[in-house]
C-alpha cells in the first residue's frame, strides 16, 4: 500500500503493509477518543507501557493515556527536540530521560497530541512501577503539574530470576486493597471481576497471535522486521487495545499477512517497498531512536539487514516465554504480567533471552542500540554484549543514540559502525575471524 | 582514660577513608575464624540483621577521587554515573576479595542492574538486590518488607551456619539505636556550632562508621563530639547551608572543603543516610523484623530514591530541615547522570522557591578534580545570602 506523507521539503511516498495502515487507523481512533474524552464524559488515566493494566482500566471505563507513546509520537513527528529543550529551559537536567522531558515540554507548549488536538488532563495517574525507576519520578513530576490523584502499584524486581510468593502476594494486595478501591472511587464504576476475566480472555487470544507473528522471524528469509516493523506490531497490544476485540482482529489480520509473506517467500515491507535479499539476520537489544526512525531503518534495509528478534518488543510483556493473561487467576495474572516484562528481568535473564534469540532465530549476531538517557536498558549493556558474544560465538556491535532527543542521533557515526559491523559478520562467515 | 584530640580522631578517620583495601575490615575478619563481611551500597539496608548474624556490614561507596578506574570504564558508557564503574574496579582489582556478600539496595536502575552484573562477575560471592517497599501501609508494604528481611535473615543463617535469634536482633537494634542517636547528636551539634565541627571532619567521622563495627564507631562518635566541643575555633561570617543530592555517589572531600572555603557552613546534608535513615529509636522488644519494618515505613528519612505518596508533603523535609537547622539556603549537589537526584531536583526547587528559601545547583562526580567553579558558585551564593536575604 502506498501512503503519501509530507515533510518540510516535499511529499514522500511511503510503502506500508495493510496491517500498518490498520494499526495507524487504530492509533488515530484512540487519540481521537482521548482528545474528545472530556466532551464525551470519559475519564482518563495516564499510565505506562511496561506494567500497563489496560484490562483493569477498561473495567472502570477509563481511557488509557500513555505518556511514553506520546513522546514517541512527538519523536516521530520531529517535535520532541523542541519539547526536550523546553523542559531543560525550565530546569530539567540534560542528563535525564528524554521521554520525561518531551512529555513535560509538550505540556508546557499546550499538550497538543499527534492529532493536533489538546490532550486532556488525566483524572488519575496510575503509577504502575515496573522495570524503570524513572517512572516513579516521572509521575511525581506529572502529579505536581496536574494536581490529580496518583495510584501506585509497585512491582518488585526479578533480581534472582524468579517470581516469589511474597512478590505475588504483595502485588495482589496492592491491587485488592489499594488500586481497585481507588479506581472505583475515581471512576464511579463498581469493579466487576467477571468483566476483568472477559478482557483477560481476549488479551490471551491476541497474545497468541502476537507470539506467532514475532516468532515468524525464525524463518530464514524472515517475513518481518522484529525491531522497526516490530514497533508497529506491538503498538496496539502494548497500548490501549490489549483486552479488546480490536486487538484480536488486528493480530489475526496481521498474522494472515505474515502467513502470506511466508508462503510467497517474501521478506518484510520497508518504507521503500519489499525488502530485497536478506543478507544479515540480527538480534537487537535496546529501544530504537525515534527522531530519525526512518533514516535509521534505511541503514539496515539498504544493507540487507533484517532484525529477526528484539528485546524492545518485550518491554510490554514477554509472551514468547509462555506468559498469557489468565482469566482464571485475574489479579495474580496481572501481577505476573508486570513482574515478567523485559526491563524488570535481571541482567542474567536478559542475557539468556538474547542468547536464546541468536540461537533460535539463527541470527548472525547481536546489535545493541544503547540509549543515552535510559539507564534501565543501558546500564550493563557492555557486559551483556561481551557475554552474548562469548556464549554464542557470534559477533556483537554497539551503537549509541537516544530515544527522542535528536541531538544524540549522529547518522554518520551510526552508519559507519553498522557498515563495519556488517563487514565483521562477513569476515566471521568467511572464517577469517575478526580483525583486531 | 583521656579523650583523644579532634585531630587524632579525624586523622584516624582519614586513614580509614583513604584505605581502599579496607584493611580495618580485613583485620576484623582475620581476628576470628569464621567471621564474614557483607558489603552494601547506598542508600539503606538494615545493618542490624548483618550484625546479628555476627558479620560486619561494610559500606561500599565507590572508589572516590584517588583511585584510577581502568577496568570499570570498560563496563559503562560515558553517560552513566561513576559509582558503579569504580565499584567494579574495586571488585576486579581484588580490593573486595575478602567480602563474602554484596547488597545492592533499591535506589536506581544503575545499581539495580549492577546487582545482576555482580552475580555474573563474582559468582562465588553472595549477591542480593535488596528490594524495599515504596508503599507504606502496614499490611501491604510492611508485610512485603518483613518477608524480604526474613529471607535475608535466612540467607545469612545459611552463610553463618547459625540461627539468628530475635534476642540477637534486638541486641543489634539496641546498638544501632545508640549509634543513630550519636550521629544525630553530632548533626545537631554541627547545626548549632558549625565552626566547631567542619563538614569535612563530620564527613570523615560518619564515614568511619561504614567500615568499623558499630560498637567501635559509637565510641568514636562520643569521642569526637566531646573533643570537638572543646576545640577553640574561630567563628567566621559564613552562610549556613544545607547540601542535598549527595545520597549515593560521594563527593570528593575537597568539594566539602571547598564549600566551606567559599563561605558556607554546612549545617545539614544527605550524605550516608544509612547511618540515620531510621528516625528515632526502634523498639528493642517484640518482633524485631516487624519493628524494623515499621520504622522503615513510618519513621524514616525522605530522599529522591523514595516515593512520596502525598503531594503536599513533597519536599517538605527540606523546608523542615531548613527551619530545624537555621539554614539560610540549600545547595543541590547532584551526581552527573543520577536519575533520582536530577529528576527530583526541579520539584524540590519549586518547593523551596515557594517557601522563599534561596537555592543553587551544580553537578559533580566522585572524581571531580576542578573545584574552582564550584567554589566560585558557592561563594557567590554565600555572599548573596549575606547581602540580599531578608534576615
Amino acid at each position: 500500500m502506498r501512503v503519501t506523507t509530507s515533510t518540510a521539503k516535499q511529499p514522500v511516498e511511503v510503502i506500508k503493509d495493510a496491517s500498518m495502515v490498520k494499526q495507524k487507523e487504530m492509533m488515530a481512533a484512540h487519540y481521537d477518543r482521548l482528545t474528545n474524552a472530556k466532551e464525551n464524559g470519559d475519564k482518563v488515566a495516564s499510565t505506562f507501557v511496561p506494567g500497563n493494566l489496560n484490562e483493569l482500566l477498561m473495567c472502570f471505563e477509563l481511557v488509557n493515556n500513555l505518556p511514553e507513546v506520546n513522546a514517541i509520537q512527538a519523536g516521530l513527528r520531529r517535535k520532541s527536540g523542541s519539547f526536550v529543550m523546553e523542559a531543560e529551559k525550565s530546569g530539567h537536567s540534560e542528563d535525564v530521560c528524554t521521554y520525561v522531558k518531551s512529555d513535560i515540554g509538550m505540556m508546557a507548549k499546550g499538550n497538543i497530541g499527534p492529532n493536533g488536538k489538546e490532550l486532556p488532563s488525566p483524572d488519575v495517574l496510575l503509577l504502575s512501577y515496573t522495570g524503570c525507576f524513572t517512572f516513579l519520578k516521572w509521575f511525581e513530576l506529572l502529579r505536581e503539574q496536574y494536581k490529580c490523584e496518583t495510584i501506585f502499584l509497585q512491582t518488585p524486581y526479578m533480581a534472582d530470576g524468579k517470581v516469589t510468593p511474597n512478590m505475588i502476594q504483595y502485588m495482589v494486595k496492592q491491587l485488592k486493597e489499594d488500586v481497585i478501591p481507588k479506581l472505583e472511587r475515581i471512576s464511579g464504576v463498581k469493579f466487576d471481576i467477571d468483566r476483568l476475566r472477559e478482557y483477560l480472555r481476549k488479551s490471551a487470544k491476541a497474545e497468541d497471535d502476537l507470539v506467532y507473528i514475532l516468532q515468524s522471524g525464525k524463518h530464514v528469509r524472515s517475513p518481518i522486521d522484529a525491531y522497526f516493523g516490530g514497533i508497529y506490531y506491538i503498538g496496539p497490544i502494548f497500548g490501549a487495545f490489549r483486552g479488546t476485540d480490536d486487538a484480536i482482529d488486528y493480530y489475526k489480520f496481521l498474522r494472515q499477512e505474515v502467513d502470506q509473506r511466508i508462503a510467497a517467500g517474501l521478506g518484510p515491507v520497508t518504507p521503500e517497498g519489499p525488502m530485497g535479499e536478506e543478507k544479515y539476520r540480527l538480534v537487537v537489544e535496546g529501544p530504537p531512536n525515534y527522531t530519525n526512525f526512518r533514516q535509521f531503518w534505511k541503514m539496515f534495509y539498504d544493507e540487507g539487514a533484517t532484525v529477526v528478534a528484539s528485546s524492545y518488543t518485550k518491554v510490554g510483556g514477554t509472551y514468547d516465554y509462555g506468559f498469557r493473561h489468565d482469566p482464571d487467576r485475574p489479579l495474580e495474572t496481572l501481577a505476573e504480567y508486570c513482574l515478567g516484562v523485559y526491563t524488570n528481568r535481571s541482567l542474567p535473564m536478559r542475557i539468556d533471552m538474547l542468547v536464546d534469540y541468536i540461537n533460535e532465530y539463527q541470527a548472525d549476531g547481536l546489535l545493541i542500540n544503547s540509549i543515552k538517557s535510559c539507564n534501565s536498558f543501558s546500564a550493563g549493556q557492555l557486559l551483556m554484549m561481551r557475554e552474548v558474544e562469548k556464549r554464542t560465538g557470534k559477533p556483537a556491535a554497539f551503537i549509541e543514540t537516544d530515544l527522542v532527543d535528536p541531538r544524540y542521533f549522529s547518522a554518520a557515526n551510526v552508519k559507519n559502525r553498522l557498515e563495519s559491523y556488517f563487514q565483521m559478520i562477513e569476515q566471521k562467515r568467511s572464517g577469517k575471524g575478526v580483525a583486531a | 582514660m583521656s579523650t583523644p584530640a579532634t585531630q587524632e580522631i579525624v586523622a584516624r578517620c582519614q586513614t580509614l577513608y583513604e584505605d581502599l583495601n579496607f584493611t580495618a575490615a580485613r583485620e576484623w575478619k582475620d581476628a576470628k575464624q569464621g567471621r564474614k563481611v557483607i558489603g552494601y551500597m547506598p542508600v539503606y539496608i538494615p545493618r542490624e540483621i548483618i550484625h546479628a548474624a555476627g558479620m560486619l556490614p561494610l559500606g561500599i561507596l565507590g572508589g572516590g577521587d584517588q583511585m584510577e578506574v581502568i577496568h570499570g570504564d570498560a563496563y559503562y558508557q560515558s553517560y552513566i554515573c561513576r559509582i558503579p564503574r569504580s565499584t567494579i574496579e574495586l571488585g576486579v582489582t581484588g580490593r573486595l576479595d575478602f567480602v563474602d556478600g554484596m547488597l545492592f539496595p533499591s535506589i536506581c536502575d544503575v545499581i539495580r542492574n549492577l546487582s545482576g552484573m555482580w552475580k555474573m562477575m563474582f559468582p562465588e560471592v553472595y549477591s542480593k538486590y535488596f528490594d524495599v517497599p515504596q508503599t507504606y501501609e502496614d499490611e501491604i508494604g510492611g508485610v512485603f518488607y518483613t518477608n524480604e528481611m526474613a529471607e535475608f535473615r535466612h540467607d545469612l543463617e545459611e552463610m553463618s551456619g547459625r540461627k539468628i535469634t530475635d534476642a540477637d536482633l534486638n541486641n543489634s537494634i539496641d546498638l544501632y539505636n545508640k549509634n543513630r542517636r550519636l550521629v544525630r547528636e553530632l548533626y545537631k551539634f554541627r547545626a548549632e556550632k558549625p565552626w566547631q565541627a567542619p563538614a569535612s571532619e563530620v564527613y570523615l567521622v560518619i564515614r568511619a562508621g561504614l567500615v568499623l563495627p558499630v560498637e567501635e564507631h559509637s565510641e568514636l562518635l562520643e569521642h569526637y563530639i566531646a573533643a570537638a566541643q572543646n576545640e577553640e575555633r574561630p567563628i567566621r561570617d559564613n552562610s549556613r547551608v544545607i547540601v542535598t543530592g549527595l545520597f549515593c555517589e560521594q563527593p570528593p572531600l575537597n568539594l566539602l572543603k571547598s564549600l566551606e572555603l567559599a563561605g558556607c557552613y554546612v549545617v545539614d546534608d544527605d550524605l550516608m543516610l544509612v547511618t540515620r535513615w531510621l528516625i528515632g529509636d526502634v523498639p528493642i522488644d517484640g518482633d524485631p523484623l516487624h519493628n524494623l519494618s515499621q520504622a522503615f515505613l513510618h519513621h524514616s528519612e525522605s530522599t529522591a530514591a523514595k516515593y512520596e505518596p502525598n503531594q503536599e508533603e513533597k519536599g517538605q523535609f527540606l523546608v523542615r530541615a531548613v527551619k530545624r537547622t537555621g539554614a539560610e539556603g540549600v545547595i543541590f549537589a547532584s551526581t552527573s547522570f543520577c536519575d533520582p537526584a536530577l529528576l527530583d531536583r526541579p520539584m524540590l526547587q519549586h518547593v523551596l522557591s515557594e517557601a522563599g528559601i534561596p537555592h543553587i545547583a551544580f553537578k559533580y562526580a566522585e572524581n571531580s578534580g576542578q573545584m574552582q567553579p564550584i567554589r566560585e558558585q558557592a561563594g557567590t551564593f554565600a555572599d548573596s545570602i549575606k547581602l540580599w536575604s531578608a534576615a
